[in-house]
């Protein structure tokens, strides 16, 4: 640590040939929520540090197509705070809001969560479920990946060494959807989830799911994506038997650990639990029941 | 190893340092500007002893290398009151006996006060989850809480 | 002189504390806030090993590198006899005490300290720690209290043969002591029984959780003269342990008190302070040493984590015939937990006639215990309290009524020895019955639940003067460190003898040159023992300050009376004299006897015992085991409220500590002994979020051995808690919970069985 190097280039070209050119390790710094603390306790040991908060374009949500575009280093209070943000991925939004503290959320980021690659991450299972396409880019230029491809193991990525993410792209919304995030920590805040969902819906006017994406964190060694519970609910309404069959789905998907946040046998039960709480909220928000936080 | 030069403004201050590129934002204030206000409790984020507001966002400075605060604008607890008047958050913590020991409280006011610049009419709830990232094991945060409520009211005038 | 009755002016009220504005600006000057010039850094190096021997240490690469200026192990500091010693609130031993900072043999815990060193920056201590090379064999562990008691245990310490059994056992083991109290015939009395409960309680350690770790400056001056600024429970006991354990006089080293962030317990002993002075003996500079969060978990003192039995029996009408309870407590890697009050705590609330507990210290491989607020009473508290709310469930009484029927009142003799007096426990259950939170109804599918507390308090040694300036502004100085806010106290006793108002009355807490001997700020004893010192100072000055008018007026001392800060001619026999003020007779003081000031030491008796009772209602959510306190209020005995405030403050924050280790606070450990969760995000304290507001009761009833009738409130708080929400999770949901803490999983676990 003592031969540590900071840059904060203010160009993508630039930062990726500092990345490419590091002899020692480099590591990407956007909130530094994970980082710091990795550092601090030796875990991770960077020779160069980039900061990529003052190129532009990292920092900034725009829309674009019908969609939201959010800069990668974006503070996770900025995309709180966007009304076009909160009103089409409220799941999304309250995911990410769950990440640490009040001071967390000043500083972390969609791009960090994500490349932090723990299974536990908070808005991880709320940008699978939302099929957001990550914006990768490198040396040979630019590339869409989506956000579910990034994530290969606990704290590893699929991105090369001189490759970050420079924003992520959401998908216009169709009528009659929305998202939803839960996550179950013992306190009320500051906890890693034990166990997360996500799930977004597309509903038709009869309350019918029409599309939906189930993703479940903390239970198994990436963040993982559903299907088999997604088309429990796909051609249903959430009644009972749906609910019943969703809850098993999740929780046959579940490939936990036991280790000091949770057991296998408990994890695998609130997998369950939520995933049927997150589709009743994400069902109703679809349908235009309820809005804002669901807690 | 060579240090880098930092500028910032901090409590309203233009002011300029080294630090060694590990160096948090939080060993920066306490070592370097000689600011000990802002608290170590846990160095790692989990606490929030350490909080300040970084160009108007609340954050952990244990959280923020030395060198990240090039050019930024920094408020600590040592820029909350006005010179020799205290704000009324400070006040407020006073009066309502809001801290016993006193450690978290730099960082409980700097939170305080940017959820108050956020939003100045905060209900009991917004105002615990707003406050659950700071720590504090002496008062139970019953007292904390209505000395935010009380300073929420005198900032909207409707109380002194 | 006794102001109980009195119409006091200044003490009850609130008024803002005289250090209040320092803390609120960041001002206030802690542990780490301090530098001196040519500073050093000083880090430890701690065992990653939960039990091993040491064979060598190698520290040669470490003090080559650039920067470190001194390295020291156990080689630097003497070799101290076996000596018993009242440490904060427990017993332990000055070898262990010595052992515990700097590890000589072996390793007893993962974060045993072994060596330390001091280099110019934080940075180079750090590579400096690296590169110390030690031989360890690794020896097997033992950390649960009934796997270190059982036969084939690890044993920890080769001469550690039971005390208190006969006759003394003839191989070492790790049950340091045996220790029993019984009054009357247990066995007999459970023969009479018509309904016995009994269960088997178990807890797991928590931490004091301080969010101020330790931290200290220290200097050895070429002279063998020594500073340190640290903060603690006690100035007087880090001079006393610092010259103990590196064999100076007490006269050599001076100990300027720095504010403290938090303690409870957790800072009524030593862990740096000599450490840090033997690198500055070395290295010649100042030394700084602070620990790390880390540091805090695995090298401090959390309390014991516990096994428990309990039998309890009663007659049909209620009245408890028979009580018994065996308790298995960690000391930690050295003898010395909180057994003795663990023992006494339990059934001293209650009026029963055969009582029999039996207590076993045993160590193992885990920090060593330190004081927790009220040590040993919350964890002896959450069977009994649990045991009694199970009774009354069998016996068909309502629980508060089964504490009511069977209450300890002024007379009760206890099963320990001690007859109560001047307690106050029958008025906190009438003020608890009336109390609209235990009459109104319980929300549906909520369930409410009652449990007591009780803590002796104790009183002991403290000194204070009060000193009259020339311009009659007065200084007040004690030797307790302000942990909660005891300078407002002493200075609203001082202000209210000498008759005005408070914001005329400076309080400091003097360094240990400066002020006579004053024993800890723990056991609830600030206000007691150091307000009737502060107070008798107060009192001798009013003396010395009607003396002093009597000889400016020339008349009999009998002939003056003092009132509101001044002194009157006591009635128009006396003269008609023009009132002085404490301005005038400053002003003159050089001509009526020098300067006028008094300093007093006490070794206060008569501390009043404490009692509480706690009311918590909660939502259990039964899919996921998750518990809401959804209202919660915590009524105590506190004496007479010297300030109201910070008398509350005690209740609230003590019982959300409780709450914590209710629900969500234990040591968590690996299959290789090491503590998995040495952080404040998997050690999980309540956040504000997790709590409701605590309604805090004060029941006055005055102690009659303390001049304002003041006793002892911080520690009775933590007891109660455990036990009322594990009888409020059992009401909500049918479930008896034994293991502490009750968290989601187990809930949910409980939940499943019982379906």
């Amino acid at each position: 640590m003592t031969s540590l190097s900071y840059a904060a280039p203010t160009s993508v070209d630039d930062a990726v040939k500092l990345l490419a050119g590091a002899s020692g390790l480099a590591k990407v710094l956007a909130g530094g929520t994970d980082l710091l603390v990795q550092m601090r306790s030796g875990r991770v040991k960077p020779d160069l540090i980039v900061d990529t908060k003052k190129i532009p374009g990292l920092i900034g949500i725009r829309e674009e197509n019908g969609g939201f575009v959010v800069g990668a280093s974006t503070a996770g209070a900025v995309v709180e705070a966007h009304a076009g943000m909160t009103k089409a991925w409220p799941g999304v939004v309250e995911a990410l809001d769950l990440i640490g503290s009040t001071q967390v959320q000043g500083r972390c980021s969609l791009a960090g969560n994500l490349c932090n690659a723990s299974p536990a991450a908070d808005s991880v299972p709320a940008l699978y479920a939302a099929a957001a396409i990550a914006v990768v880019v490198g040396p040979k230029g630019r590339r869409e990946v989506p956000v579910e491809q990034i994530p290969t193991g606990p704290g590893r990525t699929s991105l090369a060494k001189d490759e970050f993410i420079l924003e992520f792209k959401f998908p216009p919304r169709p009528a009659r959807s929305s998202d939803a995030y839960l996550r179950f920590i013992p306190r009320t805040e500051m906890d890693i989830a034990v166990v997360g969902c996500g799930i977004s819906v597309t509903l038709d006017a009869n309350g019918v799911c029409t599309a939906a994406r189930v993703s479940l964190g903390a239970v198994a060694p990436t963040v993982l994506l559903v299907k088999a519970a997604a088309d429990v609910l796909v051609g249903h309404t959430l009644d009972a038997d749906t609910l019943a069959k969703l809850d098993a789905a999740a929780q046959a998907a579940c490939k936990p650990i036991s280790d000091k946040r949770g057991t296998i046998e408990y994890r695998t039960k609130i997998a369950g639990v939520l995933a049927r709480r997150v589709a009743a909220i994400a069902f109703d928000r679809a349908a235009g029941k309820s809005s804002g936080k669901a807690h | 190893m060579a240090r880098q030069h930092v500028t910032a403004t901090i409590n309203g201050e233009e002011t300029d340092f080294l630090c060694e590129t590990q160096q948090t934002l939080l060993d920066t204030l306490r070592d370097v500007v000689g600011l000990t206000g802002s608290k170590e409790g846990c160095a790692s984020g989990d606490c929030g002893a350490c909080s300040i507001i970084m160009d108007g966002r609340l954050v952990c400075s244990c959280l923020v290398l030395g060198v990240e605060a090039e050019g930024s604008t920094i408020t600590t607890i040592e820029g909350i009151a006005d010179g020799e008047k205290l704000h009324p958050i400070q006040q407020k913590f006073l009066e309502h006996a809001a801290l016993q020991c006193g450690f978290c409280t730099p960082g409980l006011i700097v939170a305080t006060k940017a959820l108050l610049d956020e939003n100045p009419n905060p209900t009991e709830t917004e105002t615990r989850y707003w406050l659950a990232g700071n720590l504090c094991r002496c008062t139970g945060y019953d007292k904390i809480i209505r000395a935010v409520m009380d300073a929420a009211a005198v900032m909207r005038g409707e109380t002194v | 002189m006794n102001y109980i009755d009195s119409n006091l002016k200044v003490v009850g009220t609130r008024p803002i504390r005289p250090d209040g504005i320092d803390k609120v600006t960041g001002r206030a000057v802690y542990s780490a806030d301090t530098r001196a010039a040519g500073m050093l850094w000083g880090k430890i190096l701690r065992s990653p090993h939960a039990h091993a021997r040491i064979i060598s240490i190698d520290t040669s690469k470490a003090e080559a590198v650039p920067g470190v200026r001194a390295v020291v192990t156990a080689a630097d500091f003497p070799e101290i006899a076996s000596e018993e010693a009242f440490v904060g609130e427990g017993p332990m031993n000055f070898r262990d005490l010595s052992t515990n900072i700097m590890a000589r043999t072996k390793v007893l815990y993962e974060g045993h300290a072994l060596a330390a060193v001091a280099a110019t920056t934080p940075a180079a201590a750090d590579e400096a720690l690296a590169l110390i090379d030690v031989k360890y064999e690794v020896l097997p562990y033992v950390i649960d209290v009934d796997e270190a008691m059982a036969d084939g245990a690890p044993v920890l310490h080769d001469d550690m043969f039971t005390a208190g059994v006969n006759p003394k056992p003839s191989k070492p083991s790790n049950i340091a002591k045996v220790v029993t109290f019984k009054k009357g015939d247990a066995d007999a009395g459970f023969a009479q029984a018509d309904i016995i409960v009994e269960g088997r309680y178990t807890t797991k350690p928590v931490h004091q959780g301080y969010i101020e770790p330790h931290a200290c400056l220290a200097t050895y001056n070429p002279d063998g003269q020594v500073t340190i600024h640290a903060s603690s429970q006690g100035h007087f006991m880090i001079r006393a342990y610092t010259a103990k354990l590196l064999g100076l006089d007490m006269a050599d080293i001076r100990v300027n008190p720095a504010e403290i962030g938090g303690g409870f317990g957790g800072k009524t002993l030593i862990y740096l302070e000599p450490v840090a002075v033997a690198l500055s003996r070395k290295s010649g500079k100042p030394v700084k040493m602070q620990m790390t969060r880390e540091d805090v978990f695995r090298g401090s003192g959390p309390t014991s984590g516990a096994s428990m039995d309990i039998k309890i029996g009663a007659k049909k009408d209620g009245t408890i015939v028979a009580a018994k309870q065996v308790l298995r407590f960690q000391a930690g890697a050295f003898a010395g937990s909180p057994i003795g009050p663990g023992c006494m705590c339990g059934f001293a609330l209650y009026d029963i006639e055969n009582v029999d507990v039996l207590g076993y210290d045993v160590v193992s491989n885990r920090p060593k215990v330190a004081a927790y607020r009220a040590p040993g009473a919350p964890i002896t508290s959450f069977a009994v309290e649990s045991a009694l709310d199970d009774l009354a469930d069998k016996l068909g009484i309502d629980p508060l009524e089964l504490r009511i029927k069977n209450a300890a009142k002024n007379g009760t003799k206890t099963h320990y020895g001690v007859t109560h007096a001047n307690i106050g426990f029958e008025q906190v259950l009438a003020v608890t019955k009336a109390h609209p939170h235990w009459t109104s109804p319980v929300a549906p599918g909520n369930g409410r639940g009652i449990a007591m507390g009780f803590w002796f308090n104790i009183g002991g040694e403290s000194s204070a003067t009060v000193h009259v300036n020339e311009d009659g502004s007065v200084t007040a100085a004690t030797g307790s460190p302000d942990i909660g806010g005891s300078r407002a106290s002493m200075g609203m006793m001082v202000a209210e003898v000498l008759g005005i108002t408070v914001d005329r009355v400076r309080t400091t807490v003097a360094d240990t040159a400066s002020i006579g001997f004053t024993f800890l700020t723990g056991g609830s004893r600030v206000t007691f023992a150091t307000g009737m010192a502060v107070t008798q100072a107060a009192e001798k000055v009013v003396e010395d300050l009607k003396r002093r008018a009597a000889q400016t007026w020339d008349i009999p001392v009998e002939a003056v009376e003092w009132r509101d800060g001044m002194a009157y001619p006591a009635g128009s026999n006396a003269g008609a004299f023009e009132p002085l003020d404490l301005a005038a007779l400053a002003l003159k003081a050089g001509r009526t006897g020098g300067p006028i000031n008094a300093e007093v030491s006490v070794n206060a008796q008569g501390a009043g015992a404490g009692f509480g009772a706690h009311i918590c209602d909660v939502k259990v959510d039964k899919e996921t085991g998750h518990v809401e306190i959804v209202r919660y209020t915590a009524l105590q005995d506190v004496g007479k409220a010297i300030h109201p405030s910070y008398v509350e403050g005690q209740i609230q924050g003590g019982a959300v500590q409780g709450i914590g280790w209710a629900l969500s606070e234990e040591y968590i450990y690996n299959a290789k002994g090491q503590l998995d969760n040495p952080g404040f995000l998997d050690y999980r304290c309540p956040v504000a979020s997790d709590v409701p507001m605590i309604e805090a009761v004060l029941v006055e009833v005055p102690n009659p051995r303390h001049p304002f009738g003041a006793r002892g409130v911080g520690e009775v708080p933590i007891v109660p808690p455990m036990a009322a929400i594990r009888n409020a999770i059992k009401h909500a949901t049918g479930l008896q919970l034994t293991d502490l803490p009750m968290s989601p999983p187990k809930i949910r676990a409980a939940s499943d069985a019982a379906a």
